[in-house]
């Protein structure tokens, strides 16, 4: 019953998407007047999809074996978190979860944005009920999550114990709100390029929604690097793998879009530029949904393979994306302008900030797309990984992080005065950093070697719009601004000591024996058998010390059986300096084990820079979120005073 | 800056990027993209000694040998026409095994695979695509024999 009612939910869902479709036309063509029709539909359609996602979830948390999804992906014996988390670490739960919050902000969207022209609105409620059918469709059609098994399964056949992790249950939902919520944007862009009010109110209504959806992509990123890197036991914390990219070509489209839709918002500038950029995000993130859901793609994270599914979400994002820039080349030329702006100021600055980041997302798209273009055209098959995209795009980044200190000094329109005079200490601090690691290390990498260049230099470049005036005056966006861009020096500061100061030691090791690695000298004491509530394990025991104090570390193998697995779960300590990472791996058939053991200085900043991003915006968003409640505000008084 | 040059030199800043990207993208591509070969292709001397590519095929039975060190792995990946040796140091995943697929990162040098990374199916039902046709082909052969 639960099943069929998570069925029915997601069709009369699908068939109010489909009306509110049609009265969007029938509105714009001036038939109707439903404006406030759509808006309840929006509403009623996005309880819809929650009421169909609680379903699934109730299906999984009770292990409903005669639903087929269930009897795939999950197994009585397992931790209730991973049970009710198994819902959407699979294809189809997933994409269901995709589509609830596609409807959910279309409903947000109906409900919160007064500041959108009428017919704006209802366009972009329109185009919100067009993606929305789209993946309706391709649930219903090809990925229905509540499919009946007949008959019921007597066990699951289990979740893959990679994914059997609490940073990963909470991975996906937060990637999938950063995804979905630049939907909003595309169709605000969409809703403005039909009745051409493209202008700064529709960037200030458009800038919380890709804000929000952009911090979501920022910690989703940042945690699921930190996943990667401390549940593979690989010890590295990107791979460039296409996965990875698929949520990284979103966030740069975002992040570009999200210094535009400034310009938009308060200079009325960039009109055309920013619309293409709304249209871009979301691409991008259907573009990963594809990647990721369709299996075309090598990838140690592609569970699913299946051509049908690929090719019904290929034609989806061909129709969006292929209409989405019909609709741009008909209407983005007869765009207005904003207002004229000189070669040196602000607008400049976020313009090459722009370019820069369009050609690395361009790089990374492309580095990402190459070898499926290769195996269609000549069936040849290839991969492309870190040395490509640290070398061909790490230098931009880097050039990227040099400018970020400096737009933000410009001044709108023109700037007249001598800007760089105030970068110099920070051009000092950078200098000095070269030369200690020209001293201390001399034989690192050039690319390590300026990233903590740069990362000195932009940490003290990224406060500079704060000094020269009381910084608690200054507006929360303003802060958010100087955190994201600290938490950019930081996260950079991270990578490039990874990169040029982690020291590794591998070794078949006996107990009693002691390795050393770095500044750490590690006694291993021996395994013991372990056991948890769905796996076996064998569990190393390791004391470090540098000098004082004693560490104990205990990393695991553990088997799983239900599918039959083996997964590394590194130990690993915590420093103000740095991370020191262990891995056990196989007894060399006596009493030997290989170890592998990091450290790895100042590893942890990566993250802190990641968080420090995400906290940025998520301050900038609470200050134009303060601004906009009261100017509305204000003109509510306005308007009382007036016509009372 | 007029609006109408304004437009015109937004247009043209997008278009160089574009071109850019392309570009550049094109120019990584040619020598840093890492082919995947199997051992009949190596045999035929396609991969380029030094580069960086990738080797598929199954982990030949009873070829696996461990140096002194413990940590050095040597063995034999085959894919029915021809076998390449490969040695790797470093933890080689649970589902490494004899007579199952595996893809190896890294570089030919005089004869022998040196392994960066490898990679088994991970979990009983994932496989490398790139191998799904050679174990197929692998079934196929054995089935003629028998």
């Amino acid at each position: 019953m639960i099943a069929e009612a998570g069925l029915a939910a997601l069709w009369l869902a699908a068939g109010l998407a489909a009306l509110q479709l049609v009265l969007m036309i029938g509105t714009l063509r001036g038939a109707t007047d439903a404006g406030r029709a759509m808006r309840v539909i929006a509403l009623v359609q996005g309880a819809l999809t929650l009421v169909a996602f609680a379903m699934l979830l109730l299906v999984f948390a009770t292990t409903d074996l005669s639903v087929a999804l269930v009897y795939e992906n999950s197994h009585s014996a397992k931790p209730f978190l991973y049970k009710v988390a198994g819902a959407w670490g699979n294809h189809e739960g997933s994409m269901l979860l995709w589509v609830t919050v596609l409807s959910v902000a279309g409903a947000f969207l109906a409900l919160f944005s007064r500041r959108t022209g009428e017919r704006t609105l209802i366009a972009a409620l329109g185009s919100q009920a067009a993606l929305a059918l789209g993946f309706y469709a391709f649930l219903l059609i090809a990925s229905n999550p509540f499919a009946r098994l007949d008959p019921p399964a007597f066990e699951g056949r289990g979740l893959n114990p990679l994914l059997q992790d609490p940073g990963l249950a909470f991975h996906p939902p937060t990637l999938y709100f950063g995804y979905v919520g630049l939907s909003v944007a595309f169709s605000l862009a969409v809703g403005a390029l039909l009745t051409g009010e493209v202008d700064a109110k529709l960037a200030r209504a458009m800038r919380p929604w890709v804000l929000g959806a952009w911090i979501f992509l920022t910690l989703g990123i940042t945690a699921g690097s930190y996943w990667a890197y401390y549940e593979l036991g690989w010890g590295g914390w990107w791979f460039w793998d296409p996965v990875e990219n698929a949520s990284l070509m979103p966030w740069l489209a975002a992040t570009a879009l999200l210094h535009s839709i400034n310009v938009l918002a308060a200079r009325g500038a960039l009109k055309a530029w920013t619309m293409m950029l709304a249209v871009i995000a979301f691409s991008m993130s259907m573009v990963g949904t594809f990647l990721v859901r369709s299996g075309v793609l090598t990838s140690v994270h592609a569970f699913a393979i299946d051509p049908e599914r690929g090719t019904f979400l290929l034609g989806l994002l061909a129709v969006y994306v292929g209409a989405a820039f019909a609709l741009f080349a008909v209407r983005g030329a007869t765009l207005k302008e904003g207002a004229p702006f000189e070669l040196v100021s602000r607008e400049t600055g976020l313009v090459i900030n722009n370019l820069l980041l369009s050609v690395i997302l361009g790089i990374v798209f492309l580095g990402t797309l190459y070898p499926l273009l290769v195996e269609a055209v000549s069936g040849e098959k290839l991969s492309v990984g870190a040395p490509y995209f640290n070398s061909v795009a790490g230098p931009l980044a880097l050039l990227l992080a040099v400018l970020v200190g400096v737009g933000p000094l410009l001044a709108w329109r023109r700037e007249r005065r001598p800007v760089l005079k105030q970068l110099t200490v920070p051009a000092l601090l950078g200098v000095t950093a070269l030369a200690i690691s020209l001293i201390i290390a001399p034989r690192i990498g050039i690319l390590p070697r300026l990233g903590l260049t740069v990362a000195a230099y932009l940490a003290a470049a990224a406060i500079l719009p704060l000094t020269g005036r009381n910084p608690l005056r200054a507006p929360l966006a303003t802060w958010g601004m100087v955190v994201a861009h600290v938490g950019i020096a930081v996260g950079l500061a991270g990578m490039a000591a990874n990169a040029a100061f982690t020291q590794e030691t591998l070794a078949v090791t006996k107990p009693g024996e002691r390795l050393a690695v770095g500044p750490w000298l590690v006694e291993f004491s021996g395994v013991t058998p372990t056991a948890g509530k769905n796996w076996t394990a064998v569990e190393g025991k390791l004391l470090a010390t540098r000098g004082q104090g004693l560490v104990t570390l205990k990393p695991q193998t553990r088997y799983f059986t239900d599918p039959p697995t083996a997964t590394n779960e590194a130990a690993i300590a915590t420093f103000w300096n740095g991370q020191l990472y262990t891995v056990v791996g196989k007894s060399d058939g006596e009493d030997g084990w290989q170890l592998r053991l990091w450290w790895k200085p100042f590893v942890t900043l990566i993250w802190l820079g990641g968080a420090l991003v995400g906290l940025g915006g998520a301050l900038a968003l609470a200050g134009h979120l303060w601004r906009l409640r009261r100017r509305h505000g204000a003109s509510a008084e306005w308007h009382r005073e007036r016509y009372a | 800056m007029k609006p109408k040059n304004q437009r015109l030199v937004l247009v043209s800043a997008a278009l160089v990027a574009v071109l850019a990207a392309v570009l550049l993208a094109m120019w990584g591509l040619r020598d840093r993209a890492s082919y995947f070969y199997t051992p009949a292709d190596i045999a035929a001397g396609k991969a380029e000694t030094g580069r960086a590519v990738r080797l598929g095929g199954m982990v030949e039975k009873g070829s696996i040998r461990h140096d002194p060190d413990g940590v050095t792995i040597r063995f034999v990946v085959t894919d029915g026409r021809a076998t390449t040796p490969v040695t790797y140091r470093g933890i080689v995943p649970d589902l490494f095994r004899e007579g199952s697929g595996a893809v190896a990162e890294g570089r030919v040098e005089g004869g022998t695979f040196v392994a960066d990374t490898i990679l088994a199916k991970h979990d009983e039902r994932y496989m490398p695509p790139e191998l799904g046709n050679l174990a197929a082909e692998h079934k196929a052969g054995k089935t003629l024999q028998r």
